[in-house]
């Protein structure tokens, strides 16, 4: 554990009760962020489905006026900014915090005070853009903040230039962590081609979220100086194309769709092959497809642009490559359905997530391909067609293989295990729910219902009408699900079934440590021989190739498992990421507002509390070398 | 002028409005594939009424086809192998641990790619039939997207109009789009999308830049549509019309435009009104953002909508309201109420000139003129 | 207290590691940049252009720029020499050098701003105005973290055998130097050959 016996000499800033609030803000523990992350991500979840059931509420029928078309319009552009940027983005952080160190055998993250640092630029940031709702009115201008009309004086869009940004701070931090992580403190034998898939996918994500970011940062400072300091990128009086915006958005915005897919994709690469009994079918194809749509991802932003000021050229190239996307998924798609091909599938709750996953995202695959056709993409583009495709692919797809991977990890973090028929009534409702609601959107888009508008226009007819009923209606079962899922998790907490170490038989390495794992993961880190180690150690392969369970400890060589060092190293609690971004808050308002004193206030505030940072060793006692540095065995 | 506008259910009048619903064929729930070639409602991107968005229909069908037999197999194949492989009570048995199969990997990379091969071929050749000027005789109109309008201007006539487009039957129409700027009005220009589904797909209007979009009509009709691309407070209130008539009565339609306004005689309400809506006093004139052209000087563009012929036309205020005596007066009388604008804010759409129930009287009286 | 070698799986520092791929991310940042300013270069909404431009100012300045890479190698080679004190000299003559090119630049956009040059001017002003400032903005980091590095160093938190921490800043620097030479080029070279 820790070494604290230095704290009484030297008297820092630095909590060392392990419990208590205090314990959750100093933490630089992965696993406590995680949580930190899951249960930010539920509240922010909570606030953006009460912006969706509104907007459903106003569309409900043709003409009503439940919301005035301003709080409408800052509404969608919030369900957007919040599912996308507060939910799903976090949702995945919250597993990578999690479970990274613990599928590749290490103690921690490689910088486990920066990561602390993003879930608080993270936290600052969901708060700074939700404080816009008591200043004045939310950003109205749509999650893609188009110029020139956010940067217009009567949009609220400067608190989305700049809490984006703030957000996307926490994403790059996290990239280069998660990176680092993956790439440098990887069991001893923990080969690349020996990761679990969900590590596979998160090295991808983090670095399509290493190039992407930087590319919306940049125009969101232009945006946001464009708007608050008079600077002329987007004007077209002076000569600004805002098209640069769409094409710097779209260059970020779609590396982004996989940014939010690839994790729940690496979730169901690990649920499936687990209750199939099998392994992953095509594990070099998968890595590789995640890698090629990844790839291939940031050539295809143009696709969002059908429609806007680009000749017929562009139009052609960007339909073919979108459409060769499509190859890549379809490889991933038809390895799910062949890893339970042949298998002994036990549907829990986790696996029924997980099949709805590839079946909905097929769906949501399938309207992308049409997409691509940009002749009737002219028809299709902002309609609730586009709608519909995205929330089959975003929540058809992300979230249900994010809720996939808390029922099977669930066991994993609390020792308990969720309740399995709450679970099943979760999902068919959910299922049900989700049809329910963004089905009937194919058909009212094609009808000809465009997206954004803060009324149903009645003139577009009553079958329209009776669609965006039924979507209306499909918000409500999605409600009464969601609420089944916090009953069960927070009744499961309390007081579900002991899980034992490994409810699932499962096949990764996470499940070989205690649960819910130590402080430091791993009492010995394990030397990893083969892909799904634990599996492997458990079972030995008959001639057939059909799996022999081995004696208890026959088959783990306890010997050549590295660690055996008595004194492991930890990062202790640090109250200095917390403090050092807090400074963001002035720094954004100042920027909001031009108040250049704020500003001052803001920098000065996070250059000291970096310094503050950089002075305090990671552990106490301890000289900040190397070694300690990322928490490595030694 | 008598209104010459005919509805796509062939009927006179019956423009949209809030309350007042057209005649609609209901079609009933059925599966997707029937519906695609249902048609309902005159913003029915599924119902194509010209040759700029048949074609797209067309090559849209055949790859929904594909989708289809592609969902049906993957669906299917995932709903099999979950039912034929899923752990039978008490069944404890291991199987088989099956790492992959290259030859079935290669299978479905090929496969896929072929088929989006044969897709992709036919798509580009129609993107460019969609984009390439139209051959022989052209009409060309100019649209300009205004917060929340759209503005027409017919180059070769000379015309100004707004919300409503005529446009003559079985001619290709150009339109030469983009938005208002800084120079003309105090919208300094965002992004509009025109689209009227049963013509053509959807085209931006991006502020700097010209973009263009060819449709046509096959059959007289009013067909409807609306900004597409997110502009604002009130983009939903910003809706379009294509109305399409014979050559003849386009022709019609071209010269009544082309007339001067009425001046209406001496001493009557409706001349009084004319001088309202030249000189409030102190209010800001309706002329200062308004035209109504009387044959002298330019006819040049103006802020506000053209209102020349204004009775020519069927709906208002970005044609979300039918344009009748009562409503208009209401507009007058409170122009937010019936559509949200920004006026007080930053001087986009119509203000609130507090006119006294004479002046109101007298202006709707005088607009009912110019027809 | 004695280093002990990282147990890493690529046997290289994570700091190290994590410097390297938040530079690549870097690269994009400013080539997004160097974009908007290319499609804007003749942008210029009636007022000045890229004729304002004194090269020979510049390239004083670039100068100077670039030999502080040559200080901060020489002040990372000290530090694994063991010598702190030419270490701290090092370091401080390329924070100094740092300076006089963040002073040029503080002279150059007011002079620029006097002659009509200025944010609001137009697009072209605005995203010269932006490369040439965020770069500037890495400088002035660069300089606080060679500061930082510098007292550190004289308050016994950086010692001998931690050269690592110097080699991370030179990292920094030495990328921040890179850029310029692009935007050198591209900002005030290529565009006076067309002149």
């Amino acid at each position: 554990m820790a070494s604290t016996t230095a704290a009484a000499e030297t008297p820092r800033l630095r909590p060392s009760k392990p419990t208590g609030f205090l314990s959750w803000v100093a933490t630089t523990d992965h696993k406590r962020i995680g949580i930190l992350y899951f249960w930010t991500v539920l509240a922010f979840f909570f606030i953006g489905g009460v912006e969706s059931s509104l907007i459903r509420a106003q569309l409900a029928q043709a003409e009503l006026s439940v919301l005035t078309p301003e709080i409408y319009n800052q509404m969608f552009t919030m369900h957007g900014i919040t599912m996308v940027f507060l939910v799903v983005m976090p949702f995945a952080a919250a597993f990578f915090n999690y479970l990274l160190p613990l599928m590749i055998g290490a103690r921690d993250v490689a910088f486990p005070r920066l990561n602390a640092f993003s879930y608080w630029f993270y936290l600052f940031g969901g708060i700074f853009l939700y404080s816009s709702f008591f200043l004045g009115g939310a950003p109205n201008g749509s999650w893609v903040g188009y110029a020139p009309l956010s940067t217009n004086a009567v949009s609220n869009m400067a608190f989305y230039a700049v809490g984006i940004q703030i957000l996307g701070v926490s994403s790059l931090a996290s990239a280069i962590n998660f990176i680092v992580t993956i790439i440098n403190m990887r069991a001893p034998g923990m080969t690349f081609m020996r990761m679990p898939m969900f590590v596979w996918m998160t090295l991808t994500t983090s670095f399509l979220l290493l190039f992407a970011v930087p590319i919306i940062a940049v125009a969101l400072f232009m945006l946001q100086f464009d708007a608050v300091f008079n600077a002329q990128f987007f004007q077209p009086a002076s000569g600004g194309d805002p098209i640069l915006y769409q094409h710097l958005f779209w260059l970020f915005g779609h590396p982004e769709v996989y940014i939010m897919i690839l994790p729940a994709m690496g979730i169901v690469s690990e649920v499936m092959p687990t209750f199939s009994r099998k392994p992953l079918f095509g594990y070099a194809a998968m890595a590789f497809a995640g890698a090629a749509i990844g790839f291939i991802g940031f050539g295809v932003w143009a696709h969002h642009m059908f429609t806007s000021a680009i000749g017929p050229v562009p139009r052609s190239a960007f339909a073919v490559a979108t459409m060769f996307i499509a190859v890549p998924t379809g490889i991933k798609i038809f390895n799910w359905v062949f890893t339970m091909w042949g298998g002994r599938i036990r549907f829990t709750t986790a696996m029924l997530f997980s099949v709805g996953f590839v079946s909905m995202f097929t769906i949501g695959g399938l309207s992308g391909v049409m997409h691509a056709i940009v002749p009737h993409n002219a028809q299709q583009h902002d309609t609730y067609f586009v709608v519909a495709h995205f929330h089959y692919v975003l929540f058809g797809g992300a979230l249900f293989g994010l809720i996939s991977g808390v029922y099977y990890w669930f066991p994993k973090v609390t020792g308990r295990l969720m309740n399995e028929k709450l679970g099943k009534v979760h999902f068919w409702t959910w299922l049900f729910g989700f049809n329910l609601t963004f089905g009937p959107m194919h058909m009212s888009g094609l009808l000809g219902q465009p997206r954004r508008t803060a009324v149903l226009p009645g003139e577009l007819g009553a079958t329209v009408e009776l669609y965006n009923l039924l979507s209306s209606l499909g918000v409500v079962v999605l409600a009464i699900s969601a609420s089944i899922f916090l009953y069960n998790l927070i009744r499961s907490i309390r007081s579900g079934e002991a899980s034992g170490d490994d409810p699932w038989d499962a096949r990764t390495i996470e499940w070989m440590t205690a649960t819910p794992p130590k402080h430091h993961n791993f009492d010995v880190i394990p030397v990893v021989t083969s892909r799904d180690e634990f599996w492997h150690r458990k079972y030995a392969e008959s001639e057939e190739g059909i799996p022999v369970a081995v004696p208890v400890g026959a088959s783990v060589d306890e010997e050549s498992d590295a660690g055996h060092d008595e004194h492991i190293h930890m990062p202790d609690p640090s109250l200095w990421p917390a403090i050092h971004t807090l400074g963001v808050l002035p720094l954004g308002y100042g920027l909001v507002y031009a108040n250049w004193l704020l500003v001052g206030i803001g920098a000065v505030w996070m250059v000291a509390g970096m310094f503050g940072w950089i002075i305090e060793p990671l552990a106490e006692g301890d000289d900040d070398e190397p070694a300690v540095a990322g928490a490595a065995a030694h | 002028m008598t209104r010459k506008h005919l509805t796509a259910d062939g009927g006179t009048g019956g423009a949209s409005g809030r309350g007042r619903r057209r005649a609609r064929r209901f079609v009933p729930l059925a599966g997707l594939a029937v519906l695609l070639a249902a048609c309902s409602g005159e913003q029915n991107a599924l119902a194509p009424a010209g040759p700029f968005a048949q074609g797209p229909q067309d090559l849209i069908v055949w790859v929904f086809g594909i989708a289809v037999v592609v969902f049906v197999l993957v669906q299917g194949l995932i709903l099999y192998t979950s039912w034929r492989y899923r752990r039978r009570e008490g069944d404890d048995s291991m199987p088989e641990q099956v790492h992959g199969n290259t030859k079935l990997e290669i299978v479905w990379t090929l496969i896929p790619a072929m088929i989006l091969a044969a897709i992709a071929v036919p798509t580009v050749q129609l993107i460019f039939e969609q984009m390439d000027e139209p051959e022989g005789d052209v009409l060309t109109v100019e649209v300009i997207g205004h917060r929340w309008w759209f503005e027409y201007y017919y180059p070769d006539y000379d015309i100004y109009t707004a919300n409503e487009m005529a446009i003559p039957t079985d001619m290709p129409v150009r339109l030469e789009m983009t938005a208002t700027d800084l120079a003309r009005s105090p919208d300094l220009g965002v992004i509009h999308s025109f689209w009227i589904p049963r013509l053509a797909g959807k085209q931006d209007l991006v502020p700097g830049h010209t973009t263009y979009l060819n449709l046509q009509a096959d059959e007289p009709g009013r067909y409807l549509g609306q900004c597409a691309e997110y502009c604002g407070l009130s983009h939903v209130n910003m809706r379009a019309r294509v109305v399409a008539m014979e050559m003849a009565d386009f022709e019609t339609w071209v010269a009544e435009q082309q007339a001067p306004a009425a001046v209406p005689a001496a001493g009557t309400l409706e001349a009084r009104g004319r001088e309202l809506f030249g000189d409030l006093g102190a209010r800001q004139a309706c002329a200062s953002c308004h035209q109504v052209w009387e044959g002298e000087g330019l006819r040049g563009p103006a802020q506000g909508p053209d209102l020349t012929h204004l009775w020519s036309r069927e709906e208002f205020a970005g044609a979300i309201h039918d344009l009748t005596p009562e409503n208009l007066r209401a507009w007058l009388a409170d122009p937010n109420s019936m559509k949200p604008m920004q006026y007080e804010v930053n001087g986009i759409g119509m203000p609130n000139l507090n006119l006294t129930d004479d002046e109101l009287d007298a202006l709707t009286a005088y607009l009912e003129t110019l027809d | 207290m004695t280093a002990v070698a990282p147990s890493t799986s690529m046997g290289l520092d994570s700091r190290k590691l994590g410097m390297w791929t938040f530079l690549a991310s870097e690269f994009l940042f400013f080539g997004a940049f160097v974009s908007a300013y290319l499609l804007y270069i003749d942008e210029t909404n009636g007022g000045p252009g890229i004729e304002i431009f004194d090269i020979p100012f510049t390239s004083v300045s670039s100068f100077v720029l670039l030999m502080s890479s040559l200080t901060m190698v020489l002040a990372h080679n000290s530090h694994v020499r063991g010598d702190l004190r030419r270490m701290r000299l090092w370091t401080l003559a390329t924070a100094g050098q740092g300076m006089v090119f963040l002073g040029g630049q503080v002279y150059e956009f007011t002079v620029f701003y006097r002659e009509g040059l200025d944010l609001t001017q137009s697009p072209f002003a605005s995203s010269f105005f932006f490369l040439t400032g965020f770069h500037g903005a890495h400088v002035a980091i660069g300089v606080l973290l060679l500061l930082g590095l510098y007292s550190l160093s004289l308050t016994g938190k950086v010692k001998v055998g931690q050269d690592v921490k110097t080699e991370m800043v030179g990292l920094y620097w030495h990328f921040v130097d890179i850029i310029w030479v692009i935007i050198f080029t591209v900002v005030y070279l290529i565009p006076e050959l067309r002149v």
